[in-house]
């Protein structure tokens, strides 16, 4: 594929935002037009990987300018199998937002592509300032849709989350340009491939570069800094939740995870910092759950709990540990939104998110309830779903790695989240809704016993299904994680690609 | 030295700013701030080293570094934008800080 594609796969969504939000109200082809830009997307992302599943990396510098002075774009297997995972979940919480409601809000359709653009930058670009840049942009219409999506419930619950959410990523945002502006002082260059290694060779490069990535594991909602996730999540509308869980926080984890293989070239000095934040991540994430009393935000606690799992891939860095950590990163992406779906379609029909005001779903909502427990098993790792292969390989590569304490922490804390899962899955679908609390909400004109229908219920099913289908074939998608994780081991040829542009 | 002290007094009073509870004085605290990480970025251009480019026949490696300064433009235009954004929020939601306030 002719390399000059990769530009044009953050370009051309936000050429079509631009359309799209000039459009008049209620325009009919607006949705069509996103729908395909969003599909054309995924299908790129698709190719890319057949182009580098053997490990090869694809790299542009935007406008033909000569490498080192140009913009770096370059798609490797992990960037290629990123986008698309971040494809389909958009395409998916899409879908659930134009039949939840959400997707009539004005201006929805040109906030979606806006982060499309964003997050495709992010996951294409090779050099620190721009993916500064591209994070901004992701954020802007994530503002705009978190406030705008919840605005009927009043504007007091929206604008509360929005100020949390705004204010920490502005913070984050803040010192990750400082950590930019000190690399550029010390390494006189912001190039990820210009900067290939030069953390191990150089502290004061390591500490500038280290600015950078405390600020990405705070946006990834990394212990100490999590609260703000479970606060600032549940208070937009489901579907927004849900595309956010997908592609927010695990942008950043992408961004982790390639800054620390390709500038500190897997530097083990530093690796126990990880393996200590991301333990207490998984713990404080599934404890934090037990307090909660909406479904949101129990999974929200659990995104925290999980978000310890994947990093820990990271934090371990071997073959087996990296490779384990993608495909835990994958896996989780689309098991999250699915849950957030579901428990969204139960949500947007019954009104409420509190446990105990809606009951005995499984009875009338058969689908919903097989798409709830598929992605929750899935969730808790338990066979044949994906997240059994995503446990057992990262659990499996902390033993090897010697770190059994981590590896023990990770099979106790999977114990509580299917605890958690049970909490859930029981006073939503079982039990019967307790009399007081219904009465509350009926009070508050909302009609309980509706039913939630196909229509709400197929894209957290369709995610579901794909989490079987990775749990059932797994092997295909391992085989990927491995060439992805080689690739982060070895970064020459991605190096190559960023300095030389072309296929390497 | 001037540079650095200056960065210095602007995140400490940044900091200051944004321990306040009030959402107004929070959004005047990141105006201070990114100031301050914007002097970071043109400290990075080598400021202390470098001349203003006036001239002609300058040398690239005397005179100030362009691409700094191009990050800064970028940083402020993003800074702005949400800037606004947040007073927008800093208003709208006026009424029911003080009930939780209270509460």
């Amino acid at each position: 594929m002719n390399d000059a594609v990769l530009p044009l796969l953050a370009g051309v969504p936000l050429g079509v935002a631009g359309l799209v939000a000039m459009a008049p109200r209620g325009a009919r082809w607006v949705l069509p037009l996103t729908f395909a830009t969003l599909i054309a997307s995924l299908v790129v992302a698709v190719v890319l990987v057949a182009e580098t599943r053997d490990g090869s990396s694809i790299g542009h510098g935007v406008a033909g300018w000569p490498a080192g002075i140009s913009i770096p774009f370059v798609a490797d297997v992990f960037s290629s199998l990123m986008l698309v995972v971040t494809g389909l979940l958009s395409l998916v919480c899409t879908w659930f937002a134009v039949v939840s409601g959400t997707g009539r809000i004005h201006l929805f359709a040109p906030f979606v592509l806006v982060l499309t653009a964003g997050v495709n930058g992010v996951l294409l670009t090779a050099d620190l300032f721009n993916l500064f840049v591209f994070i901004e942009v992701m954020l802007l219409p994530s503002y705009g849709l978190l406030i705008l999506a919840e605005r009927r419930r009043g504007t007091d619950r929206s604008v509360r989350g929005s100020r949390l959410y705004v204010t920490f990523n502005l913070f984050v945002s803040t010192l990750f340009l400082a950590g930019v502006g000190l690399t550029y002082g010390i390494a006189r260059t912001v190039n990820l491939g210009e900067l290939a290694g030069a953390a191990q060779e150089s502290d004061a490069v390591a500490a500038a570069v280290g600015v950078c990535l405390v600020a990405l594991s705070m946006k990834a909602a990394s212990f100490p800094a999590y609260g703000w996730l479970a606060r600032a999540y549940p208070s937009t509308s489901p579907a927004v939740t849900a595309l956010f869980s997908g592609l927010h926080t695990k942008v950043a984890i992408y961004a982790i995870y390639r800054i620390y293989a390709v500038v500190f070239d897997g530097d083990t000095r530093w690796l126990w910092i990880g393996l200590v934040a991301f333990s207490l991540t998984m713990v404080v994430g599934v404890l934090g759950a037990v307090g909660e009393n909406t479904t949101r935000s129990i999974l929200a606690f659990h995104m925290v709990s999980q978000i310890g799992y994947i990093l820990l891939g990271v934090a371990i860095f071997t073959a087996a540990g990296l490779a384990a950590g993608i495909f835990y990163l994958l896996h989780h992406m689309i098991v999250k939104a699915s849950l957030f779906l579901s428990a969204g379609a139960v949500e947007v029909r019954h009104g409420s998110a509190r446990l105990d005001a809606v009951g005995a779903v499984a009875r009338r909502e058969p689908w919903l309830a097989a798409a709830f427990a598929m992605a929750a098993l899935s969730l808790a790792g338990l066979p044949p779903f994906s997240g059994f292969v995503a446990k057992l390989t990262i659990i499996l590569a902390a033993f090897d790695a010697g770190h059994a304490a981590v590896a023990a922490t990770a099979i106790v804390v999977s114990l509580l989240t299917l605890l958690s899962m049970l909490k859930i899955w029981d006073a939503v679908f079982v039990s019967a809704p307790r009399e007081d609390a219904s009465a509350e909400t009926a009070g508050g004109g909302v009609v309980t016993e509706q039913r939630v229908g196909m229509k709400l219920t197929a894209p957290g099913l369709v995610l579901a299904l794909v989490t079987l289908g990775l749990g059932l074939g797994a092997e295909g998608l391992l085989s990927l994680t491995q060439v992805a994780a080689a690739g982060l081991l070895d970064t020459s040829g991605y190096v190559a690609a960023v300095l030389e542009g072309g296929v390497r | 030295m001037s540079l650095a002290l200056t960065i210095g007094v602007l995140t400490a009073g940044g900091v200051y700013l944004l321990l306040d509870r009030t959402f107004l004085r929070l959004v005047l605290g990141f105006v201070v701030l990114s100031h301050a990480v914007n002097l970071v970025l043109f400290a990075a251009g080598g400021a202390d080293r470098r001349v203003e480019p006036l001239g002609s026949n300058l040398d690239p490696g005397a005179v100030s570094d362009a691409l700094p300064q191009a990050f800064v433009l970028t940083a402020i235009v993003i800074a702005f934008s949400i800037t606004v954004y947040m007073l927008v929020l800093a208003i709208t939601g006026e009424e029911s800080e003080s009930e939780e306030e209270t509460s």
